[in-house]
């Protein structure tokens, strides 16, 4: 476990404040989950997730023919597709865009997918702004921090932390009253929505035979992010694809339920391309960047490919009894939690923190809730085992730049030099066939053992090149 | 380029070749209840309720347009182009800005305005959602800047829910750039997780269902 990992941790355990946050929110989460999912309220509940399961392992086993068709469908609309291999591609995007259509100011809405390549950071590198519009994001965005949670940011921070950063960040009084503070926040904001000249939104589905981008959220954002600006550009992982329109019949039920509760959002937004002819409003450049970082990596293990069905309800962090204990903050990456642990190792690389599969009991209460059936404790054991193996190699490595390195040493030091060879010719003398078959135990180990197995060697001459060379 | 590199990598771990076709992906999940009209109103009305928005039962034209302009007494509202609101009298109602085809014109009013009023292309009984297509008739922000929405429906466009709606508009996209479903006003807990209502969108939602 990497010292900072097992840091992280006890913080949060030592923190009382903290624990309660994190056990209340994530407590009143997983209650409404339960509501709204028991056989009285939702019968199909489900026959909906292994539908949901079905559709994602088709769309994924064929994700190319997806990908080509939601493009070709994106490009009939008007909007344009792009694909990009990792960060860098998309802030390169985004940055060209800006700087040929003269644009300064971004307003964004709510995406993991931007925190994984960390765009804000990296257009502000750049001398663009890039406002975080839902509240949670705001926040933690004015607080330089990470979402503490996939769909509850700043579930870590009191109303008091609140008034503190709004009074030092926004300059306005300091305010506690939660209903004021979101006052501030929508005031601040509308300003930000009215002058931006892009809007950036991740998306919760890609839907091919549509060329359309999905969004789903309660409080408007999204809908202002992708309506008021005239540049909307939709950052997606590839993964995100349906096939088609009446897939969502499907995905928005168990969505809304699993993630906090609700039958459906307070808005779901199916967006295709620019406004149209006769459309009053709406952007007029429509992108979607469809970005790797990692994903391609993970498809050809027909095991952990499943890990790409995931649709970031967060349910899985709500019934996670390890996450309700160490928190959002601890886990190595922006995605926490049990889908966390098994989608940074496989992105990221098990040696990014290799304890992180093991940090579970493999209780099963994530799998139990995943709306899509992902079933992240087997994934947690391929993985460990993966850890295993990474460990194994890096042993054998080590072992390895040893035996290299006092061989190194042997060689710079001549008079020792001369004295090993001497004692390893009279140590391994020559069987009656002439040749050295096998040596001695203290010098038979491993590898060389591995190696006298398919060979003999001639035996030492008496004397030595460097005695030859002195008596010259 | 990215583009092809990542097609290729995807094909090459999925042993999957450019071109190739797929077989059908299953077969879409679509459940359309049977609900009579009266049924569908009074299950919509206690969705809608139960997320603290406002309704009313308009028994004529003429009376949701009362009711209405009693609803922005005093108000500044800016009215979508829906044809069903100039039927009902609403686009023509005092107070009531309506008609405009110009951006920048409808921004800096839906951004000035107490209400915007709209129709809606169906309303969702089982979750209380209203469906708003773009076009000439629903522009996005009367539903979206004021902090309060009024949405006037005729009752033959409430459909029984979400599957239903996939079954009239297969592919969305056919018809606009832009489908939005409303289920209540604008929310949020992102602090303490305590309910807040009206932090982007309107706070306030009314649905008036005519006939």
């Amino acid at each position: 476990m990497s010292v900072e990992f097992d840091r992280k941790i006890h913080n949060t355990l030592a923190d009382a404040n903290l624990q309660l946050a994190i056990y209340a929110a994530t407590g009143r989460l997983k209650d409404k989950r339960s509501e709204t999912v028991t056989p009285d309220a939702l019968p199909e509940y489900q026959e909906l997730r292994t539908q949901a399961n079905a559709i994602k392992k088709h769309t994924i086993e064929n994700l190319d023919y997806y990908l080509e068709e939601f493009e070709r469908n994106v490009e009939a609309h008007g909007g344009k597709v792009v694909y990009a291999k990792d960060g860098t591609e998309v802030a390169d995007f985004v940055r060209a865009l800006a700087k040929d259509r003269g644009a300064r100011l971004i307003v964004k809405s709510k995406s993991m997918t931007t925190e994984e390549v960390d765009l804000n950071e990296r257009l502000e590198h750049q001398g663009l702004e890039a406002v975080e519009t839902d509240l949670g994001e705001y926040i933690v965005q004015l607080a330089h921090e990470r979402p503490y949670h996939i769909v509850a940011p700043a579930l870590h921070m009191t109303r008091y932390e609140v008034a503190d950063l709004f009074t030092k960040r926004l300059n306005v009084p300091r305010e506690t009253v939660i209903e004021k503070q979101t006052a501030i926040a929508r005031a601040v904001l509308r300003q930000k929505f009215l002058a931006a000249d892009i809007g950036i939104s991740g998306a919760n589905f890609l839907v091919a035979g549509s060329g359309a981008v999905v969004l789903i959220e309660n409080e408007g954002n999204i809908r202002l992010t992708t309506s008021a600006p005239k540049i909307h550009i939709a950052i997606a992982g590839i993964e995100k694809m349906i096939p088609r329109a009446q897939d969502l019949a499907t995905f928005l039920k168990l969505l809304g339920r699993s993630g906090t509760g609700q039958l459906l959002t307070v808005y779901t937004s199916f967006l295709s391309g620019p406004r149209r002819a006769g459309e009053t409003d709406g952007p007029d450049e429509f992108y979607v960047v469809l970005l790797d970082n990692g994903r391609t990596r993970l498809l050809p293990d027909r095991g952990k490919r499943q890990s790409l069905y995931c649709i970031r309800c967060g349910a899985c962090l709500n019934a996670c009894p390890v996450y309700r204990k160490i928190g959002g903050h601890s886990f190595p990456w922006v995605y926490s939690g049990p889908i966390g642990a098994i989608i940074t190792p496989q992105f990221m690389g098990v040696s990014h923190e290799p304890a992180l599969p093991f940090a579970s009991s493999l209780c099963g209460a994530c799998a139990e809730v995943c709306p899509v059936k992902i079933d992240i404790p087997k994934v947690l054991l391929d993985l460990r085992s993966d850890v295993k193996k990474a460990e194994m190699r890096e042993k054998r490595n080590r072992l390895e730049k040893l035996a290299f390195r006092a061989f190194a040493w042997l060689m710079t030091h001549p008079r020792l030099y001369e004295m090993a060879g001497r004692l390893a010719a009279s140590a391994a003398p020559p069987d009656s066939s002439g040749w050295i078959r096998s040596v001695p135990a203290p010098m038979n180990i491993g590898p060389l053992r591995a190696w006298l197995s398919q060979r003999d060697l001639p035996p030492a001459p008496a004397r030595s090149f460097r005695e030859m060379w002195r008596r010259r | 380029m990215s583009r092809d590199n990542i097609l290729h990598r995807i094909r090459t771990a999925l042993g999957r070749s450019a071109g190739q076709g797929v077989a059908d992906p299953p077969p879409a999940r679509i459940r359309i209840p049977d609900v009579d009209m009266e049924q569908r109103i009074s299950t919509m009305f206690a969705a809608i309720e139960a997320l603290a928005g406002k309704t009313h039962r308009a028994a004529a034209p003429a009376d949701a347009c009362g009711y209405v302009a009693a609803a922005i007494e005093g108000k500044s509202a800016v009215a979508s182009n829906a044809p069903f609101l100039a039927e009902c009298g609403i686009s023509s109602l005092g107070g009531v800005r309506s008609g405009i085809t110009d951006r920048e014109e409808l921004r800096g009013l839906c951004a000035a305005a107490d209400v915007g009023i709209t129709s809606a292309d169906y309303a969702l009984a089982d979750t209380g959602s209203l469906v708003m297509i773009a076009g000439p008739h629903e522009a996005r922000l009367v539903s979206l800047l004021p902090p309060a929405h009024i949405a006037v429906v005729p009752r033959d466009r409430i459909l029984t829910g979400l599957d239903e709606l996939l079954t009239v508009l297969p592919n969305p996209a056919d018809v606009t750039s832009s489908m939005v479903l409303i289920t209540g006003p604008s929310r949020t807990a992102d602090i303490e997780q305590i309910l807040v209502r009206g932090v982007h969108g309107p706070g306030q939602i009314t649905v008036v269902v005519v006939g």
